[in-house]
């Protein structure tokens, strides 16, 4: 029974994902096309950094530089004309790779609350930079004028087409992570995680596969970040605000950080609730907060915990 | 004679005033059952965290098997065969008994850098893990999450992991802590069946653990080794018995 639920759900939620371009046309509300593109997007992101908050034990609170790195590579490419989509999204996958490789090299040393401010405090230095440079929009930020062109295989201007590569993407990064978490990679991140000093007496240096987990997570929320300049075909230094880096935490949290497909969930609440209720008062963060508090406090797997039934 | 596997030569530790650790030597000879043994405060955990690398003495070296690991890290010195187990039991709570031992078969078979194939599906892993479960009597427990096994099976568990390194070495940091009369049993029964085919340091406070299962035995008071010696001499060293035995060996 409980397998059976676990294979229904991820199959129920991708039918449903698949079926919500139909459904935007036939009620004429292209609005919700836009929306669940865009939660798959920061999707990607949350599941990104839950590989190493949920799995690697590693407090981020800095993931949305990646964001950024992502966005203002594509976004930079573009504003010289150079508008070719893999060479734009290499460099957004590269040069997050090599911020995350930078930025951990340093911060995996710490540990704690000392993780937590480095991280942030590397992200609000990108943050400050992304306001200071003035030939890219400084805080105004930048329009993308054409999107990533990635010619004879997709139109990006092509919402659908758009919709799908996100949906593709996602899905990919769910199973490749599903892949990582087991693998012996994995099980060395987690252990670590769970008790560093027995780790490191039965031989393995944590530092080395923590690192690369971050590079990993850095990388792929590069991505997430190229998809979202793409998207919103805008491009400002707010997409690493630090708020941005707390949303993706609580996307983790809510979702619950013992699973892959978790964070999904948690962007999905999190995005739809925010749109719901700001649809319904402007003072709609004095709804959100309370809920997200309670959920922490009873939802001690999130949202994934509810939906998914435990292994053992 | 038996050849060297562990020596320690002049080591010092000292927190702030404290000597932990004052002109430590210690020899533990390839296969012997080495104990230590020591009032409470004399320095052993001092001592023990400074042969397996998780702390560095202020002086002094340590050598094992011939080679100078003083500044080497735990997990240095682990992938050397120097294995541990802990005073407070160290485990993965949330692994099965089976997923703890095949980790440590995995950090001693090949990279850890592969990220795509289930390590829980490896049969290499899973066999070895599952006969160092049998032969300390998990056999039967392996789907269990460590957190639901009982105590004595916990401490098992521990030392289970250990193994799976291959050790040369194994340091056992008080095995019988905190176990009922049965448990306790158990364990001897479990350590004297590695006892030869390993060479174990037993830092124990159990004096029945220590008197059944001990080649040698070396005595630590205020961070000074006052005896080492086999169990008899050890038995009737009047030093000893003055500083530390007292009536429990008079008895």
């Amino acid at each position: 029974m409980n397998s059976r639920i676990r294979a229904i759900v991820p199959a129920a939620g991708l039918v449903l994902l698949a079926a919500v371009p139909l459904a935007a046309a036939l009620l004429d509300q292209p609005f919700y096309l836009d929306l669940v593109r865009r939660i798959m997007i920061f999707a990607i992101a949350a599941l990104s950094l839950n590989l190493i908050l949920g799995y690697g034990g590693m407090i981020s609170f800095g993931h949305a530089a990646y964001l950024g790195v992502g966005a203002y590579a594509v976004g930079v490419l573009a504003h010289y004309g150079i508008n070719d989509g893999y060479l734009q999204w290499a460099l957004a996958i590269g040069a997050s790779a090599l911020v995350a490789l930078a930025i951990g090299a340093i911060s995996i040393r710490t540990s704690g609350v000392y993780f937590i401010m480095i991280t942030l405090a590397f992200t609000q230095m990108l943050y400050y930079l992304g306001i200071s440079i003035e030939e890219y929009g400084g805080d105004d930020g930048m329009r993308l004028q054409v999107k990533s062109q990635f010619p004879g295989l997709i139109d990006l201007n092509d919402a659908n087409a758009f919709y799908y590569l996100v949906l593709a993407i996602l899905v990919l990064a769910l199973f490749l992570g599903q892949r990582l978490v087991d693998s012996r990679f994995g099980m060395v991140i987690r252990a670590a995680k769970s008790n560093e000093v027995r780790t490191r007496s039965i031989g393995f240096s944590p530092y080395p596969y923590r690192l690369a987990a971050f590079v990993i997570a850095g990388a792929v929320c590069g991505l997430a970040g190229a998809l979202l300049v793409n998207h919103t075909a805008y491009l400002t230094p707010e997409f690493m605000n630090w708020t941005r880096s707390g949303e993706l935490m609580f996307m983790v949290i809510l979702g619950g950080m013992e699973s892959i497909a978790g964070p999904v969930l948690g962007a999905f609440a999190l995005l739809l609730l925010e749109d719901a209720l700001s649809g319904w008062t402007q003072h709609w963060q004095l709804v959100l907060g309370p809920l997200l508090v309670l959920s922490v406090l009873f939802l001690k797997r999130g949202l994934a915990g509810l939906v998914f039934a435990k292994n053992e | 004679m038996n050849r060297t596997l562990l020596e320690v030569r002049g080591l010092r530790k000292s927190f702030g005033a404290l000597l932990a650790s004052d002109d430590v030597d210690l020899e533990v000879l390839e296969g012997e059952t080495h104990a230590i043994i020591g009032p409470n405060g004399a320095g052993k955990t001092t001592l023990i965290s400074q042969l397996a690398g998780n702390l560095f003495p202020d002086r002094g070296r340590v050598l094992f098997a011939g080679e100078d690991i003083t500044a080497l890290s735990a997990p240095a010195r682990a992938r050397r065969g120097f294995a541990r187990s802990f005073q407070i039991t160290s485990i993965y709570p949330d692994f099965t008994a089976l997923e703890n031992v095949m980790l440590a078969v995995q950090a001693h078979s090949g990279s850890s850098f592969r990220f795509w194939r289930p390590a829980r599906e490896e049969p290499s892993l899973r066999s070895a893990a599952s006969a160092i479960l049998e032969e300390v009597g998990l056999g039967g427990r392996s789907g269990v999450l460590a957190a639901n096994l009982a105590h004595g099976e916990q401490r098992a568990l521990e030392i289970a992991t250990a193994l799976a390194t291959r050790p040369r070495l194994l340091l056992l940091d008080e095995p019988v802590a905190g176990m009922g009369v049965e448990e306790t049993q158990r364990m001897i029964a479990l350590l004297s069946f590695l006892k030869g085919g390993k060479t174990l340091i037993l830092v124990e406070h159990d004096m029945d653990a220590v008197f059944s299962l001990a080649d040698r035995i070396s005595v630590l008071v205020y961070g000074r080794i006052i005896a080492t010696g086999a169990p008899e001499e050890i038995r009737a060293n009047p030093e000893v018995r003055r500083a530390y035995l007292g009536e429990e060996v008079a008895a």
